[in-house]
């Protein structure tokens, strides 16, 4: 587990939570590029520790991992953190489940592989939403 | 293969076999049965019928014989005591009672006669030249002589004519003498000789030794069977009559009634062919029979006619099981090939999203002030891009497969029927280019949106150009996607200008496992899963085909109730 240390109180806090690794960083780099304060979990149980330790406004989190599955993560995130916007990221097949996930409370899903841009869209959303909910 | 196709053919050969037999054995038991019995009850009622009938009327001749034999014996008698012996012995007198008696009988009197106890015929009134004629030789004297009334038996006599006689005896002056009256032969013959009964039936008189007493109509000898028993059989006295049948000599059936007259001493028999006699039976016996072969000929050919039929029917139901065995597990490997595809498609969708951002970090990068001064920055920038588009293809690659893959979502959903005929129509866009076929859209812009499963509908649509491309792949073609509103339906037709399938396919296109296509090529449940959707929807789904035309597939589906808000914006 890494986190972004600069400028957290302007910043929006986004925590990435996928189990495939190489994605986890290069979202990183590029969202801490475009002035997220990022942090990143490669496991569920990972993403649980993080959202217990830390505050943040939006978790982006994959539904599929080996740990815990997403959906569980998100009714744990959900428990823990209500005001906490998470946007799921699926593979096409288990679009149904992201679905699901929105029932559970999740902000929004988005299809894996994403649009970059689009993320960066709908974080920022999140971030908005997250705020006035909470 | 060829030693499973023997097997089978003499399966259905023995199948068609057995049910022959049991068919014709069913039919014909009770056939038989019944017309055995019908058969039985009718000949016994029938012979039973003509026996009677036989009986009755021999009876009856053999009293009217009687009758006139007695009468004509009491008519001598009347003569006899009327009259002396001595008046009688006057011919002229004679002649006198002979024409009286003529007057009134007719002819039956041939002459009369006064004969003494010495036989000799002492007054004569006739027709012949009989005065003083000596009888005293004659067999009919002397029963004459014995009895007060004799009836003779017929006999040529001293005239050399057939004729018979009738006696009285009387006394005078203490001898005997006899009145004696020679009856007409033809008169007599004819009350046996009316006796005909169809076109062999007749009957005449023998005497105890077997001679004729009347002429019968066809030669017949007496003294063979059965005459012999008859004449040898003792009298039963009274009205006695017996029917027997037998064959003759010449082995035909005949019928025989016989019956005793002349107290016994005469056989009046009657004869007839079994055939003649029972004509009416033996029509009814051949028709019948005549019937019940054809009968059997049609139940023989009616069930090999539709056992045939009925096995080749089991051997198409046969066909098609096997057929139906091998696409369900060709179904099966499809379905297998799916969500293999389905799995690797979703595995290869997180490098692909790792190799999209790695491309949009280094464009990140590339944006930075060092680096604008690369002399290859274009290259690099380009490069990128193009990283960035193959990537996003390989996604929508798996997106497809995924699609196609995954269980169908059946929840409905507002969905714009244009929005998704332009989906699918991408889809197969690839396809129909190879293939040089055209696909066509024509949409009605201001169509309503519908509430339905849109994957569903996309799996409906999905299919539907799929087996339109199938069916003009080889020669190329067009395919074109319409739609429009129709009432409370939204229209969407799928139509080519393919083969065509053929009429006596088309109320079976919709059923599971039904397909045109070679095994392997086509589950055949394709259709069949389009027409449960549809008709799950409150839609309907239709066919219009005419071969070397094209066929088209209209679906209707339902506008919901209330109006939604949203209107077509294609």
């Amino acid at each position: 587990m890494s986190a972004s240390e600069s400028n957290k109180a302007d910043r929006i806090k986004v925590l990435l939570v996928d189990d495939e690794e190489a994605y986890v960083r290069i979202l990183e780099k590029r969202l801490t590029k475009r002035n997220f304060a990022v942090s990143t979990a490669f496991s569920g149980i990972q993403g649980v520790q993080a959202v217990r330790k830390a505050e943040f406004d939006v978790a982006v989190l994959d539904l599929k991992m080996e740990d815990i599955d997403g959906i569980e993560v998100l009714k744990i995130f959900k428990a823990l953190v209500p005001k906490m916007a998470v946007i799921m990221l699926t593979g096409h097949g288990s679009e149904e489940a992201a679905r699901d996930g929105i029932q559970y409370g999740a902000y929004d899903y988005l299809l894996k592989p994403c649009d970059f841009d689009d993320l960066v869209e709908k974080i920022k959303q999140a971030a908005g939403t997250g705020k006035t909910t909470g | 293969m060829s030693d499973q196709n023997g097997e089978n053919e003499t399966y259905y050969r023995s199948l068609t076999r057995r049910i022959v037999i049991i068919m014709v054995v069913v039919s014909l038991i009770p056939l038989l049965l019944i017309s055995g019995t019908i058969r039985y009850f009718f000949q016994v009622s029938y012979q039973e019928k003509v026996a009677d009938h036989l009986k009755v009327l021999i009876k009856k001749h053999r009293q009217n014989i009687d009758t006139f034999l007695n009468e004509k014996l009491a008519d001598i008698r009347v003569v006899a005591d009327s009259y002396t012996f001595d008046q009688l012995s006057d011919e002229v007198f004679l002649k006198d009672r002979l024409k009286v008696l003529q007057d009134v009988y007719g002819r039956a009197f041939v002459d009369l006669g006064v004969v003494n106890d010495h036989g000799i015929q002492i007054a004569y009134a006739g027709p012949f030249r009989l005065q003083e004629a000596d009888y005293s030789q004659a067999a009919w004297f002397r029963e004459a002589m014995q009895n007060q009334t004799h009836i003779s038996d017929v006999f040529p006599g001293l005239r050399g004519l057939p004729h018979f006689i009738v006696t009285v005896q009387r006394e005078h002056g203490g001898a005997k003498w006899i009145l004696r009256a020679t009856v007409d032969f033809d008169a007599f013959n004819s009350l046996v000789e009316s006796i005909r009964i169809g076109s062999t039936g007749f009957a005449f008189i023998l005497n105890s030794k077997g001679e004729f007493q009347t002429k019968p109509r066809t030669e017949i000898d007496p003294s063979r069977e059965p005459y012999v028993s008859f004449l040898t059989a003792p009298s039963k006295g009274g009205d006695d009559v017996s029917l027997v049948e037998k064959a003759n000599a010449a082995g035909d059936d005949y019928v025989y009634v016989v019956s005793r007259l002349k107290d016994g001493h005469w056989l009046l028999a009657f004869q007839q062919t079994a055939g003649d006699a029972y004509l009416a039976l033996y029509t009814a016996r051949r028709i019948s029979m005549a019937i019940f072969v054809l009968g059997v000929l049609g139940v023989v050919v009616v069930a090999v006619l539709l056992s045939k039929r009925v096995v080749r029917r089991i051997m198409q139901a046969d066909q098609e099981k096997q057929m139906m065995n091998e696409r369900v597990i060709e179904a099966g490997k499809l379905a297998s090939l799916g969500e293999l595809a389905a799995g690797i498609a979703h595995e290869i969708n997180n490098p692909v999203a790792v190799m999209v951002e790695e491309a949009g970090w280094m464009q990140d990068l590339l944006g930075e002030e060092e680096l604008q001064e690369s002399k290859n920055l274009e290259e690099f920038k380009q490069s990128l891009r193009q990283i960035r588009t193959q990537g996003i293809r390989c996604k929508e690659i798996t997106h497809k497969l995924l699609s196609f893959a995954r269980k169908t979502d059946p929840r409905p959903k507002d969905v714009q029927l244009n929005e998704l005929v332009g989906e699918v129509v991408d889809l197969c866009q690839q396809r129909a280019r190879y293939a040089t076929i055209k696909i066509n859209v024509d949409l009605d812009p201001q169509l309503p949106l519908v509430h339905v499963s849109p994957t569903e509908l996309q799996q409906v649509l999905m299919n539907l150009i799929n087996n339109s491309l199938d069916a003009i792949d080889s020669r190329g073609g067009k395919v074109e996607v319409k739609t429009r509103t129709e009432g409370n339906f939204v229209l969407l037709q799928v139509a080519d200008d393919g083969p065509g399938i053929p009429e006596m396919y088309l109320p079976r296109i919709f059923d599971p496992f039904f397909t045109t296509k070679p095994v392997g090529k086509g589950t055949g449940l394709g259709l069949s899963i389009c027409y449960g959707i549809i008709t799950r929807m409150g839609g309907q789904i239709s066919v219009n085909s005419a071969v070397g035309i094209g066929t088209t597939f209209n679906l209707r589906i339902p506008l919901p109730k209330t109006p939604t808000a949203q209107e077509g914006i294609c």
